[in-house]
């Protein structure tokens, strides 16, 4: 508040931007380029969210983050009756077919923004309908700017939103990082996420081992499928959390660049800077918000931004304190992304490049969870015979990453239980909860969504040409039976004719299978 | 306090299902009430995610189960519940239904009306759990 002139950064080196890029992966961090503020959101109809899409945008964000229903989700059709009657357009916005995407980016230019798709089982079929709209509004492929989750690993990890099995799932991935490689060079294939893992249970080492295995296995897939390195490696970005324990989260972010440059250059031998660096989103956790008195939980998503900003990340959402409640009313969706603009521009810590390194702490710290993430690295390394790849499938298939975050998460509940740990407003200084959802004014998304929806399909259904979808999707089915052919090109023309998403996923399944898990506690 | 505790004057102990139905993946909440019943001395058939009022009937059936614990966190509660309890009274079984996760305080009653045995929400204790367990077959 004085005015004292700052410098760009202190301490000594390695210096922000400079191998292994501990302490950021840019020379300046934040004065050269503040992060980008990306707020996630999607609910009802396409429409419906394309209208909170514009307010975000109104609002000074700088991205958009789509948000999707679980039946998109999960490959199924908003009139599947058996799966997805009750939750159409409820946690995320509803997306059958093309016609949809275009509706949801209607009048938003899509050679202008960045757009984030959390999408992951289907991410092929978002990613063609994507393409498609592009194409139609006269937007140059290779302009397109975003990311698509498409993180297949995680799903059989935490999140649970898979599709086909992990191998043919792999090749849908590496498909899709050869094309983007190829057309869309601003594209990011795979946001690698450790987000979900820790929203399952994991403990912040576990998000960053089992993340950047996953990231090494993507690595090995693409380059077994015979893409370099150097051409893929610098699109790759990753996705983790923000939780509460202050400087173990700000460790963690240090430790996960550290460890990526190094195995990248030394195991993976990259030559390109571009390749080493550990590129990532933040998102405050979710599972920290509390129903009881919901609005300290401003004060507990400001914290784990700040860890965030202070950990060196490239963008950030910041969550609606109502999220422990319902999906985020307009206001609180503001609040948080208010919150960001205050660290932002408010308390001057984006004017230092990595503020906190040197400290005696936070660099031990740093250490720590390197050593227990490496830990991990070489469990997996050994499960797989030397390589991740085996190794992160070898741990899929015996339950070892469910295992894991199970237990991590039973051991967090009884500590708070037991009164060991203590979560304000739970477990502690619990009077001043209003009950009755502390007057909240709640988000409810009503049934009507979904018989719109409905309606709009069928009309879709009913105005497309039969025997082009029926042409399409054979060829999709051809081309999943060869390992040798590119399944992007026959999906974005089966989206172009209007083919739905659970119409090619079915496709795709019939020739891959679907992956049940083992109900294991 | 095992004499207050609901339910504790039952000699076997008490079978519950658990289980997610339909398409949300949130499965944290219900493995760590899974671990939280067996250490109350439950018996538990977990069936995990994906399942539907069939799967869940059927298991009830199989295992004679006293009560069914459900899991929802994607806003569908209120389309879920009518369905599970229709297909519990088609089958005939008198068997309880508790419901826990994200559900709004405002829908707690319309789902105790639908013939729901009790609502646990987020930060439930072990114990509160437990008991609302015991208490449904009470």
């Amino acid at each position: 508040m004085s005015g004292v002139p700052v410098g760009a950064v202190y301490g000594g080196g390695p210096l922000p931007g400079e191998y292994p890029y501990t302490r950021g992966i840019y020379p300046e961090m934040y004065r050269s380029r503040l992060w980008t503020m990306r707020m996630f959101a999607g609910f009802g109809t396409a429409v419906d969210t394309n209208g909170r899409f514009k307010e975000i945008l109104r609002h000074g964000g700088t991205g958009l983050s789509t948000a999707f229903d679980m039946p998109t989700l999960m490959g199924r059709d908003s009139d599947d009756e058996v799966w997805s009657a009750g939750e159409v357009g409820r946690a995320g916005v509803a997306i059958d077919t093309l016609a949809d995407m275009e509706d949801l980016f209607a009048d938003i230019d899509l050679g202008s923004v960045s757009t984030s798709m959390t999408i992951n089982g289907p991410a092929i079929v978002a990613l063609a309908q994507y393409i498609a709209v592009a194409d139609k509004t006269g937007v140059d492929r290779a302009t397109l700017s975003g990311t698509i989750q498409n993180d297949i690993l995680k799903e059989y990890q935490a999140q649970k939103e898979y599709i086909f099995p992990p191998r043919p799932s792999m090749r849908i991935v590496t498909d899709m990082m050869r094309f983007t490689t190829a057309e869309m060079p601003r594209w990011h294939p795979v946001s690698i996420s450790g987000y979900h893992i820790r929203e399952a249970g994991s403990t912040a080492a576990q998000e960053l081992g089992f993340t950047l295995a996953n990231g090494f296995a993507y690595v090995e897939a693409a380059q077994a499928a015979g893409l370099d390195i150097d051409d893929f490696a610098s699109r790759l970005s990753f996705f983790f959390n923000s939780h509460s324990d202050f400087f173990e989260e700000i460790g963690k972010f240090r430790a996960a660049r550290r460890i990526w440059a190094t195995w990248m250059k030394e195991r993976y031998s990259a030559a390109s800077e571009r390749s080493l660096l550990c590129r990532f989103h933040t998102q405050t956790a979710g599972v920290s918000l509390t129903a009881q008195q919901p609005e300290i939980n401003i004060a507990r998503v400001a914290i784990q931004a700040l860890a965030g900003v202070l950990g060196g990340t490239q963008s950030l959402h910041t969550d609606a304190f109502d999220e422990a409640l319902a999906l985020p009313t307009e206001k609180a969706a503001r609040i948080a992304l208010r919150s960001q603009q205050i660290v932002a521009h408010e308390t001057g810590v984006a004017s230092v490049a990595d503020p906190l390194g040197g400290s005696a702490y936070v660099e031990w710290m740093t250490d720590e969870m390197e050593r227990r993430a490496v830990e991990i690295l070489d469990h997996l390394l050994e499960l797989g015979d030397g390589s991740i790849l085996e190794g992160v499938y070898e741990g899929i298939d015996n339950g070892w990453f469910v295992g894991g975050i199970a237990d991590s998460a039973y051991r967090f509940e009884r500590e708070v239980n037991e009164g060991t740990r203590t979560i304000v407003g739970v477990n502690a200084f619990c009077d001043g909860d209003d009950g009755d959802d502390n007057g909240a004014n709640l988000l409810r998304i009503e049934q009507d969504t979904e018989d719109l929806q409905l309606k709009r399909l069928a009309a879709v259904k009913q105005a497309r040409g039969d025997e082009a979808v029926r042409r399409s999707l054979e060829a999709v089915g051809q081309a999943a039976r060869d390992a040798g052919t590119n399944l992007m090109p026959p999906v974005i023309d089966a989206v172009n004719a209007y083919a739905t998403e659970g119409e090619i996923c079915d496709t795709l399944a019939g020739v891959f299978g679907r992956y049940v898990e083992q109900a294991i506690v | 306090m095992a004499e207050s505790q609901p339910g504790a004057g039952r000699e076997a102990p008490i079978r519950v299902v658990l289980a997610k139905l339909g398409l949300d993946g949130h499965d944290r909440g219900l493995k760590v009430v899974a671990r939280m019943l067996r250490d109350a001395g439950m018996e538990v058939i977990y069936l995990g995610l994906r399942q539907t009022t069939e799967s869940v009937i059927a298991a009830v059936e199989q295992e004679d189960a006293d009560v069914i614990g459900l899991s929802m966190h994607n806003a569908g509660h209120l389309a879920l519940a009518p369905r599970i309890l229709q297909a519990l009274a088609d089958s005939g079984l008198d068997v309880p239904v508790v419901i826990g996760g994200i559900v709004p305080e405002a829908d707690v009653s319309t789902l105790k009306e639908l013939g729901i045995s009790a609502v646990l929400h987020p930060g439930a204790s072990a114990v509160e759990v437990a008991d609302a367990i015991r208490r449904s077959v009470a």
